[in-house]
């Protein structure tokens, strides 16, 4: 465990939350490694079909299943290998699952590597789903680890998705774009943590339409650019009923990073309420000061504030 | 013991230089309990900063224990024995109460015995162990989680800059209690409080009257507070809520 030991406080939890994703992965689940399918589980109310066209999987969840779900992580450890999968969820009426979808590369080498994974959730009338989907690279090779994730959710009357989206370290380019459409009495909540560090750029775009009465939408965004990283957060909530939305992104940027922030509201109808909030700034100089009056060193008390903003 | 030596504070301004702390020399013997007093602006607060190393003094010496500490930096004098009570305390968006406490004890304290530090500023340790320090807590909560990274640090030396401010509902008889505890419990410990208030004033070993930069006054309880009594140096907390100040 030598390597454990070079990893700072945020590497190590990452690394926890990833390696417990690919210890647990109890009910269904789908292992691609290196761009083939590798372990597969199917329960009597899961089940998984590769496309025959070999572009991806079908996750189809008979109507009412609940507490079950479905892990299908994704790991790339061969320099170089760049693929596009297709996956769809077909998530039936009055289901209520946990999605993990985590993805890793490791590339040594000097090839770039690179996984875009196309997500599209059809999900039931009042159905809930909670979808986890983190990020990570590592590797010390010349090659890029790039991640373009796309993600599309249709969400039926009084249907419910919470997304949580986390990109901590390692990843050199991504284009992250989410797209939701929600019917009546849909709600959708969205956390998305990134950070970016070395001379990364990632673009994060999300456009969510509110299509039926009574939908709501929060999309939190919290990032941290490091170094001469940079990020685009571009998100869009259109409010096409009498609805409710809100939209936060909330930056930290250190050394050369750079962040543009670009939220956007659209209201078609007369009863749309509608919320966004904007933020960027470095670390408070209080804030440092305050940890180091506990002890912590300058470096410390910038290690434990972004731990916890992107906690 | 802490010593200062002809401190004296600048700061420039476009225009001017202007001096917040005006040679001052004091000594602050172990196992005493010092309170500052004395009008605003008269740079208690910015004393209490050159203490902690949060501003430097642009003249004269800062010894704790005998050891020059006038050029080390925050972290080194945090860990030389000095902890410092913010007038305002920060907020961070995402750190919890539990983490704070664990970071100013330098150690990972279980939940439970993290709990204690809260409960001895009377907080249901329960709630608010895994709160975060952020706009969702009140000033007075946020006051007393203050206080409360100082018990945990238990260090030689703890400055308080007005711990009695938005505590309303928590008394005062608690406040004196605590700062009574942690005297007990860290051997030759000394605090340092800055306040206004008479019944803190009541428990100091000593009082020191700042004004203007300096020392106006300075001596033991007895000789100092019946000259400070009913001036705003020494307010009496009903008279406070009366609206006068």
């Amino acid at each position: 465990m030598a390597e454990f030991k070079k990893l700072d406080e945020i590497q190590k939890r990452i690394l926890m939350e990833v390696a417990d994703l690919h210890k647990v992965p109890e009910g269904a689940y789908n292992i691609r490694s290196n761009g083939v399918s590798a372990m597969r589980a199917t329960t009597a109310n899961i089940d998984i079909i590769s496309k025959p066209d070999g572009s991806g999987i079908d996750i189809k969840i008979k109507p009412g299943t609940k507490n079950e779900s479905v892990h299908i992580p994704v790991v790339l450890s061969q320099s170089g290998l760049k693929e596009v999968v297709y996956n769809d969820f077909y998530v039936g009426d009055d289901c209520d699952v946990i999605i993990v979808a985590g993805c890793g590369i490791d590339n040594c080498g000097n090839q770039d590597s690179q996984h875009d994974g196309i997500h599209r959730f059809f999900v039931g009338k009042n159905a809930r789903v909670k979808y986890v989907e983190k990020h990570y690279g590592s590797g010390d090779g010349q090659g890029k680890r790039i991640l373009n994730p796309v993600t599309e959710a249709y969400m039926d009357e009084n249907s419910h998705m919470e997304m949580e989206m986390v990109q901590i370290k390692g990843v050199d380019n991504t284009d992250r774009q989410t797209k939701a459409e929600l019917a009546a009495g849909a709600s959708l909540i969205v956390r998305e943590r990134l950070m970016t560090h070395g001379d990364q750029v990632a673009n994060s775009g999300y456009r969510v339409y509110l299509n039926g009465e009574g939908a709501t939408a929060d999309v939190v965004s919290r990032s941290v650019a490091r170094d001469t990283s940079s990020q685009k957060f571009d998100a869009r909530i259109t409010g096409n009923a009498p609805c409710s939305g809100h939209m936060e992104c909330d930056s930290i940027i250190m050394d050369q990073g750079k962040i543009l922030a670009v939220p956007s509201l659209e209201a078609n109808d007369l009863d749309a309420a509608l919320i966004h909030e904007a933020a960027i700034g470095k670390i408070a100089g209080d804030q440092l000061i305050k940890l180091m009056t506990l002890g912590l060193t300058e470096a410390e008390a910038e290690e434990q504030i972004i731990n916890g903003f992107l906690k | 013991m802490l010593e200062l030596k002809h401190v004296s504070f600048e700061v420039n301004d476009e225009t001017s230089q202007k001096e917040i702390i005006h040679d001052i020399s004091v000594v602050i013997p172990d196992e005493r309990f010092v309170v500052i007093t004395g009008p605003n602006g008269g740079g208690k607060s910015t004393l209490a900063r050159l203490i902690a190393g949060i501003e430097k003094p642009t003249e004269g010496q800062i010894l704790l224990d005998g050891e020059d500490i006038t050029q080390m930096s925050i972290t080194e004098r945090a860990k030389a024995g000095i902890s410092f009570a913010f007038q305002q305390p920060v907020r961070f968006k995402g750190i919890q109460v539990l983490d704070l406490i664990r970071i100013a004890s330098g150690k990972r304290l279980s939940p439970a015995d993290a709990c204690q530090y809260l409960s001895e500023v009377g907080l249901c340790a329960r709630d608010y162990i895994n709160r975060e320090v952020n706009a969702s807590l009140s000033g007075g909560e946020l006051k007393r989680i203050e206080i409360a990274t100082v018990l945990a640090r238990g260090t030689k030396l703890s400055v308080f800059d007005e711990p009695e401010a938005g505590i309303d509902l928590w008394s005062f008889q608690n406040l004196i209690e605590v700062f009574e505890r942690m005297q007990k419990k860290i051997h030759k410990s000394s605090i340092m409080v800055i306040s206004h208030q008479e019944r803190i004033l009541n428990i100091a070993d000593e009082i020191i009257v700042l004004a203007n930069g300096q020392i106006r006054e300075q001596g033991s309880r007895e000789d100092i507070l019946p000259g400070l009594l009913g001036t705003p140096s020494a307010v009496n907390a009903c008279q406070k809520l009366q609206g006068g100040n």
